[in-house]
């Protein structure tokens, strides 16, 4: 008995199973589910649609784990806070994109998943969905819960329902907007590269001039960090 | 059935056909125990030897310097560990080693496990293209430096090092010392990724220790050399019935070290064929994809690399992604990308070249081989672009390409 259970849980969440890429010691393989959605990844957002796409929401985030960005697009009904559409993009491996594009499956069907219900999706979540992903690739699936729930507080910030904004860890910056240094950082990845883009996007320091140095200070690192540059094309 | 296209011959090579053949009688026929006294025993014995000489005599060593181990690791590790450990009692203060960040973590991790023993490490930096500057080694050389450790050709980069310069520099070196009274530095090299191209004489390369393995030389797994310079003495880390000079107790893995000794002297018979037809198909495929796809530039030396190396960074996108559509399109390849490694770190030598994690993220390395093919490159040149766009499609950022 047992070592049924014992087996289950390990069907269900990570495994350790024999290699298909194996560099190192413990190699990894996906599920079959993890590769359909990597193959045939599901609401990313597509380069010609990214201007016409409405979209009242947008999170981004970046994995202190091993470097990896992912963006979402939300739109939200406003009257039922449901997620009517959304869009992706990752910058990450198999299991990041599989776990994004499960994702957004998840918000989306059934006509759409409450901003409430939403939020409190757990990585795990994801990872059940996706038939378990390798133990090494757990935290994949949890930029992109992050990367949603970065998106639903822009969804109050910009519907002024500040007191509804549940700041992510990280580091508030500016204790009026709850802007935390991971908001920062994704505006400059968004493209924005001057203090007052930066503002466009998270009002930081609006009301709180003293804290402008170190949102500068921010604003350098990250951008030399990512050396992005907003005008260039896609494939420029 | 797909066809498999395997560019990933840095990371292992196939056994070649008449290498399997050699091995073939000593399996099942001549297995016999070397150290047996009895017929079977005595030809075991003699194929080894007559083994031993053939490596010998392309190393242009003697005999009683080559010994077999089962693996590239193991041979570096008893070169570096075993040297320490002899020289430990001779020296009065904590010896010191030098050694490059690019190192195969066999030699890299060998090297820190002496630092916890209380030995002095220097890692030296290489630069932009992968070198190590003979200034920097004759600037970190102490009284106490008794090893350095460089390896001959890069398994991630292709690039070849001055490994006959810092054999010369360090013969002065010497001489320098002896007459100062100080005790002489020993050089190791790590030619596991070079032996199948590079000339591999120990005197030319003025080298006192060498390692390479079967693996990499379309030899059989499990099957390593370490040349060991008469005069050189080592503590064994293996210990028992005093087989390979005492340095590697054990009973000798016969037919792997039989098809070792064909393989090198395959790979060595070929070499100048077979660089200059790799060189073509790798330059090809290097033009091919920095022409047809945006945003990519070479890694590694332009020139001074491996004729089979062939590491591109594509901007954008990440690795593990890339390599697992090209196995869907049946090509084998390998990346430095953190998201591909077991501690989430990106590619040690890939940032020793100053790449930082994001670009190492897009890493593609692509090894050829013997068996690879024009149509081989043409195939990866049509299917590339199209995977490369797809995966750029899904990423959000957009790396700008500063100077290439
Ligand atoms: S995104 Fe880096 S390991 Fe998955």
């Amino acid at each position: 008995m047992a070592k049924k259970s014992k087996q289950n849980s390990s069907a269900k969440l990570g495994t350790r199973k024999s290699d298909i890429l194996g560099r190192g010691q413990t190699p990894w393989v996906y599920s079959q589910t993890v590769r359909d959605h990597f193959f045939c990844p599901k609401n990313f957002m597509k380069l010609e649609e990214e201007k016409k796409f409405k979209s009242n929401a947008q999170g981004m985030v970046g994995s202190p784990a091993c470097g990896d960005v992912m963006r979402f697009w939300l739109f939200i009904d406003p009257k039922t806070e449901k997620i009517k559409q959304c869009r992706w993009r990752t910058f990450g491996c198999g299991a990041a994109i599989g776990s994004t594009s499960m994702l957004s499956v998840m918000l989306t069907e059934k006509g759409g998943m409450k901003l409430e219900k939403a939020r409190k999706i757990k990585p795990q979540d994801i990872i059940k969905r996706l038939g378990g992903l390798p133990e090494i690739k757990y935290h994949c699936s949890v930029l992109g819960d992050k990367a949603l729930r970065s998106a639903i507080n822009d969804y109050f910030r910009g519907t002024n329902q500040l007191n509804r904004i549940v700041p992510e860890e990280g580091r508030i910056i500016d204790p009026d907007t709850k802007t935390t240094d991971k908001d920062i950082e994704m505006a400059i990845l968004e493209g924005a590269d001057t203090l007052e883009k930066v503002q466009e996007r998270t009002k930081v320091g609006v009301a709180n001039p003293k804290i402008i140095p170190e949102v500068e200070q921010l604003i350098r690192f990250y951008k030399e960090k990512y050396s992005i540059s907003d005008s260039e094309g896609k494939n420029g | 059935m797909k066809k498999l296209i395997y560019l990933d011959h840095a990371a292992t090579t196939p056994l070649s056909l008449e290498v399997k053949t050699a091995m073939e009688p000593f399996w099942s026929e001549n297995f016999g125990n070397p150290s047996s006294i009895y017929q079977l025993g005595i030809r075991a014995k003699s194929a080894l030897s007559q083994a031993r000489q053939k490596i010998a005599k392309i190393l242009g060593a003697k005999e009683t310097e080559i010994i077999f181990t089962a693996g590239g690791t193991e041979s570096a590790n008893v070169a570096i560990l075993g040297l320490s450990r002899a020289i430990q009692k001779t020296l009065k203060k904590p010896g010191h080693i030098i050694t490059t960040k690019i190192e195969h973590p066999a030699v890299l991790n060998a090297v820190l496990a002496l630092k916890k023993e209380g030995f002095a490490i220097s890692v030296l930096p290489v630069d932009k293209h992968g070198l190590v500057s003979l200034e920097k080694i004759k600037k970190t050389v102490k009284p106490e430096t008794f090893l350095i450790s460089v390896m001959y050709a890069n398994n991630e980069i292709g690039t070849i090092e001055p490994i006959i310069e810092i054999g010369k520099l360090l013969k002065k070196i010497n001489q320098k010392r002896k007459a100062d009274g100080l005790s002489r530095i020993y050089f190791h090299t790590d030619a596991c990724q070079a032996a199948g191209y590079l000339d591999i004489k120990v005197d030319k390369l003025g080298v006192d220790l060498l390692t390479f393995n079967g693996s990499k030389i379309y030899g059989p797994k499990g099957s390593a050399v370490l040349y060991i310079r008469n005069g050189v003495s080592l503590k064994p880390l293996i210990f028992g019935g005093g087989q390979e000079n005492g340095l590697r107790s054990g009973t000798e893995n016969v037919p792997a070290y039989i098809g070792l000794a064909k393989a090198l002297e395959l790979v060595q018979k070929n070499k100048n064929e077979e660089i200059q037809r790799l060189n073509k198909l790798s330059q090809k495929l290097i033009d091919g994809i920095l022409k047809s796809i945006s945003k990519t530039f070479l890694n590694g030396h332009p020139q001074k690399r491996l004729p089979n190396n062939v590491n591109i960074t594509i901007l954008d996108i990440e690795g593990e992604a890339l390599l697992l559509y090209l196995d869907h399109y049946g090509i084998c390849a390998s990346t430095g990308s953190a998201c591909h490694s077991q501690n989430l770190q990106p590619s040690h030598v890939l940032q020793a070249i100053g790449l930082p994690r994001e670009i190492i993220h897009g890493s593609l390395r692509l090894t050829l081989g013997q068996k690879t093919t024009n149509k081989d490159i043409d195939y990866v040149l049509k299917v590339l672009p199209d995977i490369v766009k797809k995966l750029r499609e899904l990423s959000p950022i957009n790396i700008s390409l500063k100077n290439g």
